[in-house]
């Protein structure tokens, strides 16, 4: 049924009868058909007009892979052509196109794979995107995300050797005693941690042990860590008493910028002429370390004590002890006692059965220690890890 | 990991049947083979299997130390033709894994009795008087390519890949992980696969051996074809009218009989 021309019909602007044809020779993107096999079979002018290719090269003379870099060439075999006969279709292959006068254009590919009645491979269209701006922001984007991972493995490398210098060089060798110490990072270890310990000489037969964990991680830590292990080596040398350190530590500490204060448990050690050997334990804030004997319960040795570096005028006090052949000596920092398990904290208790268990020597207690803290959190730890034990050696 | 669940291997035919193991190229994974294989499995005992890194396998399976050389990827086939205790295998290796079967057949050939090379190609870049077909540049090319390819590749799709425990069949689920493997893992295995260069190691194939030609195969020419078959000694050489570097899925059917004449010709150990 066809009524009189209306007035609204004259708004519609003419629609030529070669529209059709018009779209597809000039439509804002590459059309190709292509045979199966990759032969050439129809192309329209805005991917001759974008290539400089001429219709006459193209069609029934070549293959479209043969008009890709051969880079491009490899990944149509390999991918393109798989995906497409087995999906019937490939969207957003990225792809460049090399152009008679020796130039690339890069170009995202969509195609799909026409088959006939019985399932026969008919025919491939694809359309053709000039992609040149995305192209240069995609390789922008990967050389962003190149310098990112770069940049990680450099800070990663970094916070490594910072912990290095926060803890001895090698382990530390004491005549008549053993000594053994564990450090592990938290997480991947990609940030320095805050947990240190440290053992030197002041005099003959007079040692100083000394182990600590500053609040907070990172670099503002490590500062810290490297100001508090500094400075106990320099100011217990005119100064006999571990409470003396830490009153000196806890000033230097609150003069710094700043608010970083930090737990310390620390031990001198000396040896009497006549072989015994007698200890000076001192703690701020930190958790007292642990006695063991072979056959008898660990037992905490030592009070907390304030933590150092947050008030002015606290009083650290010495605790004074007598080692026995066989007595083991365990400092550790709170990632052993509060490592977490779901709601399960590991706990002190669990940490002096462990103890007890390996206390024939130093090192196995560290070994066993660290084995199980790790374990019990599943291999990942939250909190950096430090233990050092010392066990006295028969004479 | 077990060795079937890290190669995602797949057994078809019947059980006493003479083993045909099917090896993927680069690119995809077994369901390349997927025209193909119903042609034997009422005769044979079809096996197929993924490489680490390709198709619905744990990336984790990847061993960058292992993996960095065909040999790595020979020592995978070696041993999951022992975990099934294939003897008397044909194995059938497309593109970089027709290679993979030759080190594979010189390291067991008590267990691996005839190869069938699709595309093979002992080495793709040119050297003197050795046409391979490609420039070391275009090579590298390549690995630029795979990587503005997989710029779309996100962690997001890792799960998906990783998550098709109960191995249906070619489902959307399957489609969607086909040709897509970890972008670092396909890089890797770009490198290894184009940078090879085993001309010296097809002396050693000891086993009837079929090269598998297509007429017209940019990725393995037809003068590298008749080079394989040349140095291996004996092999039979058989150009097929397929184009392109995957006959298995342009010309399945002709490939499939090519490969069942070769094995007519090739009688089973006694």
């Amino acid at each position: 049924m066809s009524g009189p021309p209306t007035s609204r019909r004259d708004l519609v602007p003419p629609v030529s009868e070669d529209d059709a044809e018009e779209l597809y020779q000039n439509a804002p993107c590459g059309y190709l058909s292509v045979t199966p096999t990759g032969t050439i079979v129809n192309v329209n002018d805005t991917f001759l007009r974008w290539t400089g290719w001429e219709r006459d090269d193209l069609v029934g003379r070549r293959r479209f892979a043969e008009l890709l870099s051969p880079g491009g060439r490899l990944y149509h075999e390999t991918h393109y052509m798989p995906l497409l006969q087995m999906q019937g279709q490939v969207r957003e292959i990225a792809l460049e196109v090399m152009v008679p006068d020796g130039s690339r254009l890069p170009v995202l590919v969509n195609a799909v794979l026409e088959r006939d009645e019985v399932e026969a491979a008919r025919v491939i269209r694809i359309v053709v995107f000039d992609a040149t701006e995305r192209r240069a922001y995609e390789r922008e984007l990967l050389r962003a995300k190149e310098r990112a991972e770069d940049s990680e493995r450099r800070a990663r490398s970094l916070a490594r050797t910072l912990q290095r210098t926060l803890l001895p060089p090698s382990t530390p060798s004491i005549p008549g005693l053993e000594f053994a110490a564990a450090f592990r990072p938290a997480g991947e270890g990609a940030e320095v941690g805050g947990d240190f310990y440290d053992a030197f000489q002041v005099a003959a037969d007079d040692w100083v042990v000394v182990l600590g964990d500053v609040c907070g991680k990172g670099v503002e830590a490590a500062i810290v860590t490297a100001l508090a292990r500094h400075t106990i080596r320099a100011v217990v040398v005119g100064m006999h008493a571990p409470s003396q350190a830490l009153s000196a530590l806890n000033e230097v500490l609150l003069r710094q910028d700043g608010y970083r204060y930090c737990t310390l448990a620390m031990a001198r050690l000396q040896r009497r002429p006549d072989g015994t050997w007698h200890a000076t334990l001192g703690s701020g804030g930190h958790p007292a370390p642990l006695l063991s004997h072979p056959g008898e319960d660990a037992v905490p040795v030592g009070g907390v004590g304030p933590l150092v570096g947050v008030l002015d005028a606290v009083e650290f006090v010495d605790r004074e002890i007598d080692l026995r052949t066989g007595d083991v000596l365990t400092l550790f920092t709170d990632g052993v006692t509060e490592a977490r398990r779901n709601r399960e904290l590991y706990g002190e208790d669990r940490l002096r059965r462990c103890i007890q268990r390996h206390s024939e020597s130093a090192a196995a207690v560290v070994d066993a220690v660290l084995a199980d803290v790790v374990a019990f959190q599943g291999d990942n730890l939250r909190d950096d890890v430090a233990i050092v034990s010392l066990r006295l050696l028969p004479t | 990991m077990d060795v079937l669940a890290r190669h995602n291997v797949t057994v078809h035919g019947p059980s006493d049947g003479r083993p045909l193991l099917f090896a993927h190229g680069f690119g995809c994974d077994q369901n390349m083979w997927r025209y193909v294989t119903p042609a034997f499995t009422d005769e044979y005992r079809v096996v197929l299997f993924d490489h680490v890194g390709a198709g619905p396998v744990d990336p984790a399976a990847y061993d960058v130390e292992r993996h960095a050389t065909l040999q790595g990827y020979a020592q995978d086939v070696v041993e999951i033709c022992d975990a099934l205790d294939l003897h008397d295998v044909v194995l059938v290796g497309h593109s970089v894994s027709a290679m993979i079967g030759v080190l594979a057949q010189a390291a067991r050939p008590d267990r691996i009795g005839a190869l069938v090379l699709v595309g093979p190609s002992p080495r793709y870049i040119d050297d003197d008087d050795y046409v391979g077909g490609f420039s070391e540049a275009d090579i590298f090319e390549l690995l630029g390519s795979l990587e503005s390819n997989y710029l779309g590749w996100s962690s997001a799709i890792a799960p998906v890949i990783m998550g098709n425990d109960d191995r249906p069949e070619l489902g959307q689920e399957l489609t969607a992980s086909f040709c897509r493997t970890d972008p670092d893992i396909a890089k890797r295995f770009a490198r290894v696969t184009f940078l090879s260069d085993n001309r010296a190691d097809l002396a050693d194939v000891s086993v009837p051996t079929l090269v598998l030609q297509c007429r017209d195969d940019v990725i393995a020419p037809i003068e590298v074809g008749r080079y394989v078959h040349e140095t291996i000694p004996g092999s039979v050489l058989t150009v097929l009218d397929a184009t392109g570097h995957c006959p298995n899925l342009s010309a399945p059917e002709e490939t499939a009989a090519a490969i069942a004449d070769f094995l007519r010709s090739v009688p089973a150990r006694s």
